[in-house]
C-alpha cells in the first residue's frame, strides 16, 4: 500500500538530510577523539549553542525590522558563520577550562568532566535564555526563501531547506577535507592524532593544535546547529542530547577518529533512521512504529561496539591501558 | 574523659537542633542544623559504640518525632534514603570496580515497573483472570524478586559489553538505559505492558501488618499518617541491609578483586583474578540494589511513569558518588544526602524566596546599579529547575580539584613489618592510610 515510489524517494531525501546533519556533528566527536582519545560528551551542547546563536540573531533582526529588508541568502550565510565562530570558540574555551587540567588523568576522569560540562551548558543556556527572553523554547522566524521548494521530475518535491542543508554540509566537508589533507595545520592535526609525543618532538605546538581541533570540530557542530534550527525550527537547551548521541553513534559506526568514516556513518545512520521511522510500522503491521527510531540507533551503537568496535572504515584503534 | 565530654556535646547539639526544628517547623536552616548532627556524630572523636548508638537514636527516635510534627521532613528523609541506597549501589560499580555505568537508572526502573505492573491492575491487561493487583503482602516477595531481576538484567547487559574499554562501556550503558526508557514509554502497544507515558497508578503499598497490634494496644492509627513513618522505617532497614552487605563485600576477596581490577586490569589478570566474572558480579550487585530500591519507590509514589527514569537521574546519582568519593561508603552516603538536600530544600527554598520577592513588588534602589524592580525578575528563572547545572558543576569541579571526593576511601593496609613480624611471625595491620 504505502510502499509507493514517491514516498520512498521522500524518505530517502529525509534520510540524506538527517544523515548530513549527523555527519557534521559526528566530525566534532571524531576529530577530538582522534587527537585526544576522549569522548567529548559536551559536543552536543556546542551544537545546540550554534542553533541558539542562529535563532538569537534572527530574532534580533526580526524585532529591529531589518529581517525583511535583508537578502535572505546573506542572512543565512551570516548566521551560519556566526554559529560556526561562536560554537568553535565555545569548544576551545571548554577544552581550556574543563579538559586541559585533566590531561593525562585516567580515561574516565575527563569523560566524567565532559558529562558535567554537558549538563552545565544545558542549564547555562537555559539560564541565559530565561533571563533574556523569559523563555527557553525558541523557534526560528520563517524565512520565506526557505519555505519554497523545487520539483524534481514528477514525483519528488525538494524543499529549499533540504537543499540548503545538503549543500552547506557538502561545502563544509570539502573544506574540511582540504584543510586537513592539504594545509600545514591539517598536517599538524594528523601528526598529533598519530602520536602526540613524536609531534611535540617535531616542533608542533601540541596544545595549540588540540585547541585548533576543538575549534574546527566545534565550528562543524555550530554549522549543524544552525542548519538544524533552520530545518526543524524549534530549539531548546536540551535539544542536543539525542542528536548528539546519534552523531556519536555515527562516528563509532564509521570508525572513530576517521573523518570520512564520520560522514559515512552519519549518512548510513540517517538513512536507516528515516527508513525505520517510515517503514517499521508498515513492516510490523503497526505493532512497532516510528517511536522506536531512537531505540534503533542505540541498538546499532551497542551492536557495533560489541561486534566491530573499530567501525566500518576504522583501521586503527590505539590500544592502551585503561 | 574526652569521650564523655564529646558525647555530652553531641547529645546537647542533637537536642538543641531538634528543639529548633520543633519551634521553627518551617525553617530550612533549623532542619539543616539538625541534619548536620549526623555528620558531627560521624566526625566526633568518640568511641564506635557511642557513635552507633547516637546515630541510631537520631535516626530511629528523633527524626520520626520531627517527622510527625512536620510530615515534609519525613518525606525528605525518605527521598534522601532512597538516593543514598542508589548511590551505594552505584558506588559498587563505579567506585569499587571502576566501571562507569551511565545507565544505572535503568535497573531502578526495572524494579519499579516490576512491582508497578503486578502490584496494580495493569497486569490484567495481559494476564487474564483478574488476579491483579496482587495483595499487599506480595510487596515483600517482590522486594526479593526484584533483587534477582536486577541481578539478572545487570548480568545480561554486562555479559556482552564488559569486554569493552571504559569509555565505550559508559556510552553503551547510557544507550541501554535509553532503550529501556523508550521501551517503557512505548510498550502500551501491541500489548499494554507498561501503559506508556501515562504511567501506572494506583500501585499497592506494603501491608500495615502491625495495625491490629497497635489497635490492641489502644493506639488508633490513621493509615494516611502511618504510611510515611512506615516507609521511613522500611527505607532505613533497606539502607542498613545495603550498608552491611557493601561493607562485607568491600573487605571480602570479591571486593579486593574489584579494587585490583580498578587499579590495573592487566595486573589483575596476571594475578589470576577472573576479570570478566568479577565485573559481571559488580554489575549485578549494583543493579540488584537499584532494582530493590525501585520496588520501594513505586510503592511509595503509588504512581510511576517513564519521566522518573531519565538520564538525568543516572547522572544525579553519579554526581552523588563522585562528590562523596568514589569507592567510599561514608562518601556515598554523604554525597547522596548533600545533593538531595541541596535539590529538595536549598534550591526550592531559594525559588520560594525569589517568588516572594517577585510578588512583593518592591523596587530596590541600589548604589551603582540604580533602581531594581523586583517584580521584574523573570518568572522562568527558578533555581529549583537548575538541577543539571548543579550536577554538572559538581562533576567538573570535583574532577579538576578533588577527584577522590570529600570523604575518600580509607585504605586499610595490611603490610609486612619486618621489625616486629620476624620475631612474632605475625602480620601487622597498618593504620588507616590514604590511598594514592
Amino acid at each position: 500500500m504505502a510502499l509507493s515510489l514517491d514516498i520512498f524517494l521522500q524518505v530517502l531525501m529525509d534520510g540524506i538530510v538527517l544523515g548530513f546533519m549527523y555527519a557534521l556533528i559526528a566530525l566534532g566527536y571524531t576529530m577530538v577523539y582522534g587527537v585526544l582519545e576522549f569522548i567529548n560528551f559536551a559536543h552536543s551542547e556546542i551544537f545546540v549553542l550554534g542553533a541558539f546563536v542562529g535563532v538569537e540573531i534572527l530574532l534580533a533582526l526580526e524585532s529591529s525590522g531589518t529581517l525583511a529588508a535583508l537578502n535572505p541568502a546573506f542572512v543565512v550565510l551570516m548566521i551560519i558563520l556566526a554559529g560556526m565562530i561562536v560554537s568553535g570558540l565555545a569548544a576551545v574555551a571548554l577544552e581550556r577550562t574543563a579538559y586541559r587540567p585533566l590531561r593525562g588523568a585516567p580515561r574516565l576522569v575527563p569523560l566524567i568532566s565532559a558529562i558535567g560540562a554537558s549538563f552545565f551548558l544545558q542549564d547555562f543556556i537555559r539560564l541565559v535564555e530565561s533571563v533574556w527572553h523569559n523563555s527557553f523554547y525558541l523557534s526560528y522566524p520563517t524565512l520565506s526563501l526557505l519555505d519554497r521548494s523545487v520539483r524534481l521530475g514528477a514525483m519528488v518535491e525538494v524543499p529549499f531547506k533540504s537543499i540548503l542543508v545538503i549543500a552547506t554540509a557538502l561545502a563544509m566537508l570539502a573544506g574540511l577535507y582540504l584543510f586537513v589533507n592539504k594545509t600545514r595545520l591539517g598536517t599538524a592535526i594528523r601528526a598529533v592524532a598519530q602520536d602526540p609525543d613524536a609531534a611535540a618532538l617535531m616542533g608542533i605546538p601540541v596544545n595549540r593544535i588540540i585547541s585548533l581541533t576543538f575549534f574546527v570540530g566545534g565550528a562543524m557542530g555550530g554549522v549543524a546547529g544552525v542548519l538544524f534550527g533552520l530545518h526543524y525550527s524549534l530549539v531548546n537547551p536540551y535539544t542536543g542530547f539525542v542528536p548528539g548521541l546519534k552523531a556519536f553513534t555515527a562516528a563509532v559506526l564509521g570508525g572513530i577518529g576517521n573523518i570520512p568514516g564520520a560522514v559515512l556513518g552519519g549518512l548510513v545512520l540517517g538513512l536507516m533512521e528515516a527508513f525505520a521511522a517510515s517503514y517499521l510500522g508498515i513492516l510490523t503491521d503497526g505493532a512497532f512504529g516510528a517511536e522506536y527510531k531512537d531505540v534503533f540507533a542505540f541498538v546499532i551503537l551497542i551492536l557495533i561496539l560489541i561486534f566491530r568496535p573499530k567501525g566500518l572504515l576504522g583501521e586503527k584503534v590505539r590500544e592502551e591501558g585503561v | 574523659m574526652k569521650n564523655r565530654i564529646f558525647t555530652a556535646g553531641l547529645v546537647g547539639y542533637i537536642l538543641l537542633s531538634s528543639l529548633l526544628v520543633y519551634y521553627f517547623p518551617q525553617s530550612v536552616l533549623a532542619f539543616l542544623a539538625f541534619e548536620a548532627s549526623l555528620l558531627l556524630i560521624y566526625y566526633a572523636p568518640v568511641s564506635r559504640a557511642v557513635k552507633l548508638s547516637l546515630a541510631a537514636a537520631t535516626l530511629v527516635v528523633v527524626l520520626p518525632l520531627i517527622g510527625t510534627i512536620n510530615g515534609y521532613y519525613l518525606e525528605i528523609a525518605i527521598q534522601v534514603g532512597i538516593f543514598v541506597a542508589l548511590a551505594l549501589g552505584l558506588n559498587i560499580v563505579v567506585g569499587f570496580a571502576g566501571l562507569l555505568n551511565l545507565g544505572y537508572v535503568a535497573f531502578y526502573a526495572i524494579g519499579a515497573y516490576l512491582w508497578a505492573i503486578f502490584g496494580s491492575s495493569q497486569a490484567n491487561e495481559f494476564i487474564s483472570g483478574g488476579y491483579f493487583p496482587l495483595s499487599q503482602a506480595w510487596f515483600f516477595v517482590f522486594l526479593l524478586l526484584s533483587i534477582a531481576a536486577g541481578a539478572l538484567t545487570g548480568a545480561l547487559l554486562g555479559l556482552p559489553v564488559l569486554r569493552l574499554r571504559g569509555d565505550y562501556l559508559a556510552i553503551v550503558t547510557l544507550g541501554f538505559a535509553e532503550v529501556v526508557r523508550a521501551l517503557v514509554n512505548n510498550l502500551d502497544k501491541p500489548i499494554n505492558l507498561t501503559n506508556g507515558p501515562r504511567g501506572i497508578t494506583p500501585i499497592e503499598r506494603p501491608p500495615l501488618f502491625f495495625q491490629p497490634l497497635l489497635e490492641g494496644l489502644g493506639v488508633a492509627v490513621d493509615p494516611a499518617a502511618l504510611y510515611p513513618l512506615y516507609f521511613y522505617f522500611i527505607v532505613l532497614l533497606l539502607l542498613l541491609a545495603i550498608i552491611l552487605v557493601t561493607r562485607r563485600l568491600e573487605d571480602s576477596p570479591v571486593g579486593r578483586a574489584w579494587k585490583a581490577i580498578r587499579g590495573d586490569e592487566i595486573a589483575a589478570v596476571a594475578m589470576g583474578i577472573p576479570v570478566v566474572r568479577m565485573k559481571l558480579l559488580a554489575f549485578a550487585v549494583g543493579a540488584s540494589f537499584a532494582s530493590a530500591v525501585g520496588v520501594l519507590f513505586a510503592a511509595k509514589q503509588v504512581f510511576i511513569n517513564p519521566e522518573s527514569f531519565t538520564f538525568m537521574e543516572s547522572i544525579g546519582v553519579l554526581a552523588m558518588v563522585i562528590l562523596g568519593g568514589m569507592g567510599s561508603i561514608p562518601g556515598a552516603i554523604l554525597g547522596a544526602t548533600a545533593v538531595t538536600i541541596l535539590n529538595l530544600q536549598l534550591l526550592k527554598g531559594l525559588s520560594l524566596w525569589l517568588n516572594a520577592l517577585r510578588q512583593s513588588g518592591l523596587v530596590l534602589t541600589l548604589p551603582l546599579i540604580g533602581s531594581l524592580d523586583l517584580s521584574r525578575i523573570p518568572s522562568q528563572f527558578e533555581p529549583a529547575k537548575y538541577e543539571r547545572m548543579i550536577f554538572g558543576l559538581i562533576l567538573i569541579l570535583m574532577m579538576i580539584f578533588r577527584p577522590r571526593g570529600i570523604l575518600p576511601p580509607q585504605k586499610r593496609e595490611r603490610r609486612f613489618d619486618p621489625s616486629t613480624s620476624l620475631r612474632t611471625g605475625k602480620l601487622t595491620t597498618g593504620g588507616d592510610r590514604g590511598e594514592n
